[in-house]
C-alpha cells in the first residue's frame, strides 16, 4: 500500500529540480497518456503562459469526460468530540471549548434545513472519539440522512471495514478522508498524540470503504503541512492505486489548504493561489476522469475561476460548526474558517453565469441501498 | 421515417442530456433539431429543488425518453435502476450501460447481456449499450432487444469511428437496427456512421460541451439525415487505380 508513497518520493528527487521550457510542455500535453515523470516536471512550471496551455488542457478533458455539470453538496459537522492532538486543528482536544453533539433530531432539524436550501448531497463529518461519536450513532445520522438526501457520504474517523459495510446498509455510499500528509515523519510530528497518530489505518481506511460496498471516494492531503508538490505527487498516484484495485469506484481528489482554526499554528508551507491552481490542473491533465472537488475553504472568485477549468464538484453554504444550518443566537466554534460564504442560492447563479449546469443529485435516491 | 421499439420516428439523431449546460435546450432540440430521442440517466433525475427543475420537466410530451442506467456497475443494478427510471419516466425504452470501470467506461459484456435478459421479460424496450461485438449483438438480438449500441470509439472521446472494422459486420449480419453510440465527435463522423449503414446514431458530449447545443444538434441532424441518404442511394466504389480506359483495352476485349 505504501508502495505508491516510495514511488512519488522517488519520481520527486528525480525531478525536483526540472524546470521544463515552454516547448517541452508542449511536448508533454500532446501526449495521450501523461506519466508521472511528466507531472513531476509540470509541478515545477513557473511560466505563467505555461500554466496557461496546462489549463485549457485540462479544461478540453473535463468538459469532455464530465459536461458541463458541477455537483453540489454541503457538511453536516454533527459532533466535535475529539480525541487527537493535532497541532493545526480546530476541533484538537488540545483546544478548550464547549463540546457537543448532535442528538438525533437535531439532525433531522439539520438536514430538514439544508433541503430548504436545495441541497441534495450531504457529507456527515465528526471528530475521531469513539465514545462519544460512536459508529451506531454516525449510523443512526446517516439513516436519517439517506431519507432526506439523494446521496450521503461520510468524513469521519477511518472504521474497520466491517463497521464501513454496516454504514453502506445505512444507504452512505461515498468517503472522504485526507490523508493531511503523505510524509510519515511529518505526519507524525503533527500528530502527537490520540488514535489518528496510526498513519496506516488512516491510510488504508479508503480501501476498506470501497470493499465494504462504497461506490465514492475522496482523498487528498492537507496542503501546507507538509511538502506540498510530493503530497499532490502521492495523491495522485493513490488515486491511481485505488482506480486500478476498485475500478468500479468514482474516485475523486481535493487539495484543501490549511486555514485559521482559531489555533496558534503556522504552517510549514504556504501554497500560494497560483501554486494551488496549478496542483488542481496537473491532477485533471494526469486522472482526466476522477472527480476535482472544491470546498468553501477557497473564496469565491478563485473557486467560480476553477470552476471553469477542472473542478467536477463543490460544496455550497458550508457551515462548519456543530448545528450549524438551523439558525442559532451564539457564536459557535469551527472546524475551519470558511472562505465562501455565499448562500447555496449565490453559488447556484454564479455556476449558471458561467454556462455550467449547477447539479444537486448525483444517485437517484435508494438506487444504491436496493 | 424509421421503425423502432414500437415507435415511427423521423429523427435518427439520439441525443443524451448529462452533459448539458442547461436543459432548457432539450426543448430548442426538440423543435430546431427535430430530435425525438432523449437519453436520460436516472442517477441525475433528481426531484424539483429551490435551484433546479427535474430534467423531465424539460423534454416535450411527444419526445421518447430512453432511460439510462449509467452508474450501474452489474446487472441487478442496472435492472433495477431501469425499474426506478420507468416508475419516474413513464417510459419503458432503456438503455442498458453497465460500466464496471470509471477510467474507461468500457462496457460490460456479461452483465449486460445478464441484464438485457431479465428487461426484456419484464416488458422493457431494450438497447443495449455494447463493444462492437458481432457475437455479443447476435445473443441480443436472440434475446429479444429492440437494438444494438455499439460504441465508436471510448465514450468521451470525439474520435469518431474508430472501430469501423468491428462494426460493419455487426450492420451486415443483425436485422435489428444498429445506434452508433459513444465516441461521435463531429457532424462528419456522424454521417459517416450513416454512410456505414447504421440506423441512428446517439450523440451526448460533442453537442452538449459545444458553444452552442442546439446550433450542434441542428448541424449533427443535417449530417445524419445526408448520410443515411446517402447509404440509401449507394455509396459508389473506391478505386486503387484510376478507371481511365486503357489503349490496351480494345486488343484485350477484342
Amino acid at each position: 500500500m505504501t508502495e505508491f508513497i516510495r514511488k512519488a518520493q522517488k519520481v520527486w528527487e528525480k525531478f525536483k529540480d526540472y524546470v521544463p521550457t515552454y516547448d517541452e510542455v508542449c511536448e508533454i500535453l500532446e501526449k495521450e497518456v501523461v506519466n508521472i515523470e511528466d507531472v513531476a516536471k509540470l509541478l515545477n512550471v513557473e511560466d505563467k503562459n505555461s500554466i496557461l496551455l496546462m489549463a485549457s488542457k485540462a479544461k478540453k478533458l473535463t468538459r469532455e469526460n464530465f459536461g458541463k455539470v458541477i455537483l453540489l453538496y454541503a457538511p453536516l459537522y454533527i459532533s466535535n468530540y475529539c480525541q487527537n492532538g493535532c497541532v493545526y486543528c480546530g476541533f484538537s482536544c488540545r483546544k478548550n471549548y464547549k463540546r457537543e453533539k448532535l442528538e438525533l433530531d437535531e439532525i433531522e432539524n439539520e438536514l430538514r434545513a439544508m433541503k430548504e436550501e436545495g441541497i441534495d448531497s450531504v457529507i456527515i463529518l465528526t471528530g475521531e472519539d469513539r465514545i462519544h461519536s460512536p459508529v451506531d450513532y454516525i449510523k443512526q445520522a446517516c439513516k436519517i440522512a439517506a431519507n432526506y438526501m439523494s446521496e450521503v457520504s461520510v468524513e469521519v474517523y477511518p472504521l474497520f471495514e466491517e463497521e464501513y459495510r454496516s454504514l453502506a446498509n445505512a444507504g452512505v455510499v461515498g468517503i472522504t478522508i485526507y490523508q493531511e500528509t503523505y510524509q510519515k515523519e511529518d505526519y507524525e510530528k503533527l500528530h502527537p498524540f490520540g488514535p489518528k497518530k496510526d498513519f496506516e489505518f488512516r491510510l488504508t481506511a479508503v480501501e476498506r470503504a470501497l470493499s465494504a460496498g462504497f461506490h465514492e471516494a475522496c482523498v487528498g492531503p492537507l496542503l501546507g503541512l507538509s511538502h506540498p508538490q510530493k503530497d499532490v505527487l502521492c495523491t495522485l498516484l493513490h488515486a491511481e492505486y485505488l482506480l486500478d484495485r476498485f475500478p468500479k469506484a468514482e474516485i475523486s481528489v481535493s487539495f484543501p489548504r490549511v486555514r485559521s482554526a482559531g489555533i496558534d499554528f503556522v504552517p510549514m508551507f504556504s501554497v500560494s493561489d497560483k501554486e494551488f491552481i496549478k496542483f488542481l490542473i496537473v491532477a485533471r491533465i494526469y486522472l482526466p476522469r476522477v472527480g476535482i472537488v472544491i470546498s468553501t475553504r477557497e473564496d469565491a472568485r478563485l473557486r467560480d475561476a476553477l470552476i471553469d477549468v477542472c473542478i467536477t464538484k463543490m460544496s455550497a453554504g458550508s457551515k462548519t460548526t456543530v448545528g450549524g444550518y438551523v439558525p442559532q443566537e451564539e457564536e459557535k466554534d469551527a472546524q475551519f474558517e470558511v472562505e465562501d460564504r455565499r448562500t447555496v442560492a449565490e453559488v447556484v447563479e454564479s455556476i449558471i453565469k458561467k454556462g455550467l449546469r449547477p447539479e444537486f443529485t448525483n444517485w437517484v435516491r435508494g438506487v444504491n441501498s436496493l | 421515417m424509421f421503425e423502432i421499439g414500437g415507435k415511427t420516428l423521423k429523427s435518427r439523431l439520439f441525443v443524451g442530456t448529462g452533459k448539458l449546460p442547461d436543459y432548457s435546450v432539450i426543448e430548442k432540440m426538440y423543435y430546431e433539431a427535430g430530435v425525438e430521442v432523449f437519453a436520460v440517466a436516472v442517477r441525475r433525475i433528481g426531484p424539483n429543488t429551490k435551484h433546479t427543475k427535474n430534467v423531465l420537466e424539460y423534454i416535450p410530451k411527444d419526445a421518447v425518453i430512453m432511460v439510462n442506467t449509467s452508474g450501474a456497475q452489474d446487472h441487478k443494478e442496472a435492472v433495477k435502476i431501469a425499474m426506478i427510471g420507468r416508475e419516474l419516466t413513464n417510459s419503458n425504452w432503456v438503455k442498458v450501460e453497465i460500466e464496471k470501470d470509471t477510467k474507461y467506461l468500457f462496457p460490460d459484456s456479461i452483465e449486460t447481456l445478464k441484464a438485457c435478459e431479465i428487461l426484456v421479460k419484464e416488458g422493457f424496450k431494450v438497447f443495449p449499450y455494447i463493444y462492437p461485438d458481432l457475437n455479443l449483438a447476435k445473443e441480443l438480438e436472440l434475446i429479444g432487444v429492440e437494438a444494438v449500441m455499439p460504441l465508436g470509439s471510448p465514450i468521451g472521446t470525439n474520435k469518431g469511428i474508430g472501430c469501423e472494422v468491428l462494426l460493419k459486420p455487426i450492420i451486415n449480419e443483425i436485422k435489428i437496427p444498429v445506434i452508433i453510440d459513444a465516441g461521435i465527435g463531429r457532424p462528419s463522423h456522424a454521417a459517416k456512421a450513416m454512410e456505414m449503414g447504421a440506423d441512428a446514431v446517439l450523440i451526448n458530449t460533442a453537442i452538449a460541451t459545444s458553444s452552442d447545443p442546439v446550433k450542434m444538434a441542428i448541424a449533427f441532424s443535417k449530417a445524419v439525415e445526408a448520410g443515411r441518404l446517402a447509404f440509401e442511394v449507394g455509396l459508389l466504389k473506391e478505386y486503387e487505380y484510376a478507371q481511365a480506359s486503357s489503349p490496351l483495352e480494345d486488343f484485350i476485349t477484342g
